[in-house]
């Protein structure tokens, strides 16, 4: 690990003065994945700024019946969060099988968004590439198993690698953001491909209101390992009729990957098995798998179909 | 000057805040139990509870537990006797080399102490222990070892007593379980 600075902020705007620094300065909060990355020589910052006091530990409900999750929120916490696990059943599902019991007792919300890509290139440091600065990805020649099926037009190939991204965005999250100009809200959808010189503070969820959400992985192994796909869904009922509903894949595409197909065959239909076969059919048919991942195909049709499954009560394997 | 909680006694250290806690044990606090594996948090070796979580020692900068109660595998014994899960590792052979396994009792006894008294499956166990990896046993002796200790502590808090065995609450039937049956029954003969 090569030598740096570090700095305790203790509040947001000190945070914000200490991350705006004429050199390399990387926030830390859990550090599950920045000191990994230190080691291994993947970043090497001047100063690192601990942020883990700086922002907020706690979820609060808001005004408008949602609730407000602190970016420095412990993973652990945010399980064992009675309320949250009520209304946002699909964030738990999520959350449960993030890395080990270890990771989770010290990995934070802000920290699960903000990783870098699992990709093997990007954590290898002879690989300069794209995702670290260089001009190209290596997997588009190169081993590709885990990359990306979705989203391929772009110039980097790895899937994005937060397991609370998915639902964030299946929920409607906006996430608020503060920098040198000040603090506002975007869209979790629009933070994937924002520049990073701004910082997570808090997870806004909206009121779920009348929803049945559903939310599936599939796995290699039952833990300790990332999914090969994963699907939540948050479906708008009107009675047993889907109104309209969000599908996001996860593991699947440079970001969290809503599926604008599968949503438009679930809108108007009764929700059932039928709906929820074409839908999944309908959401891989913009797949573009790379030359060794399209076996990814049919996982990411299957967490779609049963996720909708899952939302409907109906029992899947 | 970084002041916490270790093994239940205050603790002073003057080291560089970016330290890892688990070099921090292990050379400022003479306390060599809790090993290294890989380094990166993927293999739990490293393990130690911090208030009352596992964590991986290798992943926290020092500076992060100031004022925490950090508990390494040294914490485990019970008055300087092996605790109860400790002895069913012994007894169970649940230890080969060695290296995982204080992050394997500082994990189980986090398990044991939330179970409070109940005997977690199987299941439960291994996914108490996703984050600990061992190359030597293939971890079936590992469970069978806290689910052992288990079974001991809830016997021991429904019968009020340490040895007996209250009748109808046999689990008898595998070796297994009559190995670690005369594992205990030894053990309260050495107490008494």
């Amino acid at each position: 690990m090569k030598a740096f600075a570090y700095v305790n902020a203790t509040s947001e705007r000190d945070a914000v003065a200490a991350l705006k620094f004429d050199g390399i300065a990387l926030p830390l909060a859990g550090g599950q994945d920045l000191l990994a990355r230190m080691k291994d020589y993947i970043d090497t910052p001047e100063r690192v700024v601990n942020v883990k006091n700086a922002l907020d530990r706690t979820a609060a409900p808001t005004s408008g019946g949602g609730w407000r999750i602190g970016a420095s929120m412990k993973i652990v916490d945010l399980l064992e969060h009675a309320d949250i696990g009520k209304m946002y059943p699909a964030i738990i599902a999520a959350a449960t099988d993030i890395g080990t019991p270890q990771i989770r007792h010290q990995g934070t919300v802000g920290g699960n968004l903000n990783q870098r890509p699992r990709c093997w290139y990007f954590r290898n440091e002879e690989f300069v590439c794209y995702k670290k600065g260089g001009s190209r990805c290596f997997a588009v020649n190169g081993e590709n198993q885990y990359h990306a099926i979705f989203g391929n037009d772009g110039p980097s190939h790895i899937v994005h690698p937060s397991s609370l991204a998915v639902p964030f965005v299946a929920y409607g999250a906006t996430f608020r953001v503060i920098g040198s100009k000040g603090e506002r809200e975007v869209a979790a959808a629009e933070y994937f491909t924002m520049p990073d010189d701004e910082l997570l503070t808090h997870v806004m969820l909206p009121a779920p209101g009348n929803v049945k959400t559903g939310h599936y992985e599939v796995r290699y192994k039952a833990s300790h390992d990332w999914p090969l796909a994963f699907t939540t869904v948050v479906l708008a009922m009107n009675g047993g009729i889907v109104q309209s509903g969000r599908v996001v894949l996860g593991a699947v595409a440079p970001v969290p990957w809503r599926s604008k197909p599968a949503e438009d065959a679930l809108a108007g239909k009764p929700l059932n098995e039928a709906t929820a076969a074409a839908a999944a059919e309908a959401a891989v048919s913009e797949a573009k798998p790379m030359s060794g991942n399209a076996y990814k195909v049919p996982i990411a049709r299957t967490a779609v179909k049963r996720a909708i499954l899952n939302a409907a009560g109906i029992k899947t394997v | 000057m970084i002041e916490f909680v270790l093994n239940g006694r205050g603790r002073r250290v003057r080291v560089p805040p970016m330290k890892r806690l688990l070099d921090v044990l292990r050379e400022d606090c003479s306390l060599p139990g809790t090993k290294e594996g890989c380094g990166e948090g993927e293999c739990g070796a490293c393990s130690v509870l911090l208030d009352g979580r596992t964590v991986c020692s290798c992943l926290v900068p020092v500076v992060q537990v100031r004022g925490a109660r950090v508990v390494t595998v040294e914490g485990l014994d019970r008055g300087g006797r092996p605790s109860a899960l400790q002895r069913a590792f012994i007894d169970l052979g649940a230890a080969q080399c060695g290296i995982c396994t204080p992050g394997m009792l500082v994990t189980a006894a986090e398990l044991l102490r939330h179970a409070r008294g109940r005997v977690p499956s199987e299941e439960e166990v291994r996914e108490a222990l996703a984050g600990n990896l061992c190359r030597c046993t293939g971890y079936q002796k590992i469970v069978d070892a806290v689910r052992a200790a288990a079974r001991g502590a809830s016997r021991d808090g429904a019968a009020g007593t340490s040895g007996a065995r209250a009748p109808g609450r046999s689990r008898a039937g595998t070796a297994r379980a009559k190995r670690s049956r005369t594992a205990r029954t030894k053990r309260s003969r050495r107490r008494g």
